[in-house]
């Protein structure tokens, strides 16, 4: 092969190359498990860990947009429980209403949780770190509180309510085509809108924000109010794909959420991450989690290659970033 | 001066939120349990929190500096299975001690190596090997249990030095001064503080800033090891789900004892005081036979109430100081 | 009188009818106060900081089913020195922690039982089956396993060809039985000996279309599978009945507070339910378990 000709200087853009590499290990995996174990790489196979991963993409764009504005959210997990809970009694009490209905009001509940997080961090000043460490609690005990601790089983779900979801339309259900869209509107929303790219302006550089007239705090309120969203709409998906609703489900899914953002290469450092790379963090680790167990490495150990892989995606990540040129003046990076 | 002056009051201020909290919390079970003002069961109410007091103390300092460490409590569970084989092997007490803190010092190397020299925000790093930690841990025990500690062992956990004073009180008494005199007393505690405010001015100003957020780490590790002899001795048995979800817990003392998570603020006082009050409350709600989700919802929205009752009044100052100024 | 029933966790279908069953004995028993509670997350920790309160607040007994057989025998051995008598139910305390312990079935009967629901399901009563457990560290769930393995031999016909773990959370024991579906399309039965695996299980099976073909059959609560029931993927499944459980709990423990003596070898009168005979180990089988089906699920659906 030739030499290649040095590249010209331009602005760093670390981003595609980063991304195209975490596709090329997607690829090579999913490959490597067809080889061994054929059944895997159908794409029947392939159609259900999309459906299976759905979930999660929904609820990492969201935490993206979070962190991208400097900000974490460890309550979207208990947003997801708690909004599904109130979508079930709802559709417990209100059996007739339509599943549209149904999931916009779970959106809105969603966005209310959010909003609580979101006004602490803006106008409070609470540290999101501290806010939703203490809402993730609260949100899980108004579940407890609501349901008096009881679960809705499937029985006394519509089976229209469960159903929807699991429609096909083109081969993919409408769990993945919902999945599909968010991608797409989050998208666009950081592309092309105002909002959207002050999300980034406010996460990269909070003080040049301010001086530019971007309302930082409100900015973080946006994502809040976005992040909470999705986790109601998650709230009825959970509810609608496990057919139960009760306290405890979803605990502990917001490490894999923020999991998911770090291995597509979001920094938690704020001001970087795209819609792009959380989708191809979202689909590796969907395919890790699929595929441990038809490799049948032991369940003992499956806990220990999570943390490997995020360990490992997070060193990537500073590696690829420390090849950006020092900015003389680093805003206090927390 | 008048900055310095400022500060002070404010730190002041927060204490006494804590000290007057407690002093509710006190009073209000007192009049509602007749079982509560009791002194057996203060020495009791005790165990619920030492040991996550004595992780809270080095994490306040690793927080004051910036940093956070999510996986102490699977460090916990890593050190108690390293002891679980030593005792398997037939060790002494002692060896097992040891066998612990190696095993956590290890542990908070390996976050602080992660930290300094691979340049990964604490917060990530600790939340992969987290789950790193524990999975070794779970790959390692499986579904077994070890409980084969030698006699003596039980000590640690259970004994008492005087009257009813636990060796788990005395130990977090004693390490609490000692983080006390580090933070406040010497340079490495400015430094810390330093480094918590701006970590570039310190750099900039001669501090070995890794070193001193390796150290942090490191440390953290080794009270995870101590905090794990406690707790295992105990439970006087192992299993791979030990101190589960007990990361949360400690780091909500370290916040609502004062400690900031942007760095640079925070006292020993305040955690100390912020790890009596949660004690204190949730033996008080567990008095009462309140669901520990309850409990844990209560302590959320405590914990949001105090870090924000500062920034409101302070805010509210600020907006009565511009309305002076502009009259 | 007082006396306390610390479950594993709150917030379950389960746990609310062991209360039930206790409000029930303590109503009968006259002048007996009972103390439901339990920890937040189903972890040992949790249940020694209840128990701590609880030996604070000097109830006279404890009934504990435990997180963990060995963590929680140091702060009952304590409340047994201060007065406070202690059984173990439905999940044993090791023998050095508790007076009598009251197993809501034996282990054996549970693994049997389980064996036979499987070949009742499997299409000709031959094929091959999987077995998807809460998680890998659940004492229960493992001691059952045990016992199905060994009573595998009397079954022939059947083909144990893996044991997975779900961790009790939804997604993931769904992920895990989608997995032994793709992995052995030969697969005829899922055993699910816990009441979150086997609901997630039912439903993946009915989600990949394989109702009729496959069979998921286990432990689980009647108003938690009534759904599956009516949808094929469920055709019987097995429990004993967590409100006599909850009951008998608080009858022995009462009679224990009220002086009785009791041991390995003993028996004890337990009201309604009869009584209970404690084996060399001071464990007590109550009985059975008892088998849903089609016909009977609904009505159950309606208590528990």
């Amino acid at each position: 092969m030739p030499p290649q000709p040095p590249e010209p200087m331009r602005l760093p853009n670390r981003i595609p190359g980063r991304e195209s590499a975490l596709a090329a290990v997607i690829v090579v995996m999913v490959a490597a498990l067809g080889l061994r174990w054929p059944q895997f790489a159908t794409l029947s196979s392939l159609r259900d860990v999309l459906d299976d991963t759905a979930i999660l993409i929904l609820l990492a764009l969201g935490q993206m947009l979070v962190i991208v504005t400097r900000c974490i959210d460890l309550s979207v997990a208990a947003n997801v429980a708690l909004s599904g809970m109130i979508v079930a009694q709802l559709e417990q009490s209100h059996p007739s209403l339509p599943i549209l209905v149904l999931m916009i009001f779970g959106m809105l509940a969603g966005s209310v949780f959010g909003a609580v997080n979101g006004l602490l961090v803006w106008l409070v000043r609470v540290p999101s770190i501290v806010a939703t460490l203490g809402t993730m609690a609260m949100f899980r005990g108004i579940v407890y509180l609501i349901s008096a601790g009881r679960w809705i089983n499937s029985d006394q779900l519509s089976p229209q309510f469960q159903q929807e979801i699991r429609d096909t339309w083109l081969g993919l259900s409408m769990l993945s085509w919902l999945a599909i869209a968010g991608v797409a509107l989050i998208a666009l929303l950081l592309r092309y809108t105002n909002a959207g790219r002050r999300l980034y302006l406010a996460g990269g550089n909070p003080a040049a924000a301010a001086y530019v007239g971007v309302q930082v705090g409100r900015s973080q309120f946006n994502a809040f109010v976005l992040c909470g969203m999705l986790a109601g709409l998650c709230g009825y998906l959970w509810v609608a794909r496990f057919a139960v609703a009760y306290t405890d489900i979803a605990s502990g899914f917001e490490l894999q959420v923020i999991a998911a953002c770090v291995i597509g290469g979001v920094s938690i450092r704020g001001g970087s991450g795209t819609v792009a790379g959380v989708l191809l963090g979202c689909v590796f680790l969907g395919i890790v989690r699929n595929a441990l167990p038809l490799v049948g490495i032991s369940p003992f150990w499956q806990m220990a290659v999570n943390g490997l892989v995020i360990v490992g995606a997070a060193m990537l990540n500073e590696q690829a970033s420390a090849e950006q040129p020092r900015r003389i003046l680093e805003p206090d990076a927390k | 001066m008048n900055r310095i002056h400022h500060i002070a009051m404010r730190a002041l201020r927060w204490e006494s939120i804590l000290g007057a909290a407690i002093l509710v919390v006190l009073i209000v079970n007192t009049l509602t349990s007749p079982y509560f003002l009791n002194a057996q069961t203060l020495a009791d109410a005790t165990f619920n929190f030492t040991e996550k007091g004595l992780v809270a103390l080095p994490m306040a300092l690793l927080m004051i500096a910036g940093d956070i460490d999510i996986s102490v409590a699977a460090i916990m569970a890593l050190c108690s299975i390293a002891m679980g084989y030593g005792a398997l092997a037939g060790w002494p007490p002692s060896a097992l001690v040891m066998a612990s803190l190696a095993v956590g010092i290890g542990c908070g190397a390996c976050n602080g190596w992660l930290v300094t020299v691979c340049r990964v925000p604490a917060l990530v790093a600790t939340i992969g090997t987290m789950s790193l930690f524990r999975g070794i841990a779970y790959g390692v025990l499986g579904d077994q249990a070890l409980k084969n500690y030698p006699r003596g062992f039980e000590f640690f956990g259970q004994g008492y030095v005087a009257g009813l004073f636990s060796l788990e009180l005395v130990l977090l008494i004693v390490a609490a001064l000692l983080s006390a005199t580090l933070l406040h007393q010497t340079v490495i505690g400015r430094r810390i503080y330093a480094i918590g405010a701006n970590n570039v001015a310190a750099r900039m100003s001669g501090i070995a800033v890794n070193g001193y957020r390796f150290w942090l780490f490191a440390a953290t590790g080794a009270a995870s090891g101590l905090a794990s002899v406690l707790l295992t001795s105990r439970l006087s048995s192992t299993r791979p789900t030990l101190a589960a979800g007990w990361e949360l817990e400690i780091i909500t003392i370290v916040i609502l004892g004062g400690v900031s998570v942007n760095g640079g603020r925070g006292t020993i006082p305040g955690v100390m005081l912020a790890a009596i009050l949660l004690g204190l409350l949730t033996f008080g709600l567990g008095m009462h036979n309140i669901p520990g989700i309850v409990m844990s919802m209560i302590i959320g929205i405590l914990l949001i109430t105090i870090v924000a009752i500062p920034n409101l009044t302070s805010r509210l100052a600020a907006f009565r100081d511009s309305t002076i100024d502009r009259s | 009188m007082r006396i306390a029933i610390v479950a594993k966790q709150l917030g379950s279908g389960y746990s609310d009818a062991i209360r039930k069953g206790g409000e029930q004995a303590s109503a009968e028993l006259g002048k007996v106060q009972m103390i439901f509670t339990g920890p937040s997350t189903p972890t040992a920790e949790g249940q020694i900081e209840v128990l701590n309160t609880l030996i604070a607040q000097q109830v006279n007994a404890i009934a504990v089913a435990a997180n963990d057989p060995d963590a929680l025998v140091p702060t009952l051995k304590r409340a047994m020195q201060r007065g406070i008598k202690v059984i173990s139910f439905d999940s044993a305390v090791s023998p050095e922690g508790r007076i009598v312990h009251l197993a809501p079935s034996s282990d054996a009967l549970v693994g049997e039982t389980c064996l036979q629901l499987a070949q009742a399901a499997a299409p000709g009563g031959k094929g091959k089956i999987a077995i998807l457990s809460a998680s890998a560290t659940a004492t229960n769930q493992n001691a059952w396993i045990a016992a199905m393995q060994s009573a595998l031999p009397r079954h022939p016909d059947l083909q144990l060809v893996a044991t997975v773990y779900g961790d009790d959370l939804s997604d993931k024991s769904y992920r895990e039985a989608l997995a032994l579906l793709k992995r052995f399309p030969d697969l005829a039965v899922i055993v699910a000996p816990t009441s979150i695996g086997i609901v997630a299980a039912a439903k993946a099976i009915e989600d990949e279309h394989l109702t009729g073909k496959v069979f998921v059959t286990g432990l689980g609560l009647p108003s938690e599978l009534l759904g599956h029931i009516n949808a094929g993927s469920v055709k019987s499944f097995a429990l004993w009945n967590p409100i006599d459980l909850g009951y008998s709990a608080v009858t022995l423990a009462t009679h224990l507070a009220r002086g009785a003596k009791t041991g390995p070898g003993a028996t004890v009168p337990l009201g309604r339910i009869g009584s209970v005979t404690f084996d060399q180990a001071g464990t007590g089988p109550m009985s059975k378990p008892f088998i849903f089906d089609g016909a009977n699920t609904a009505e159950f659906a309606k208590i528990f």
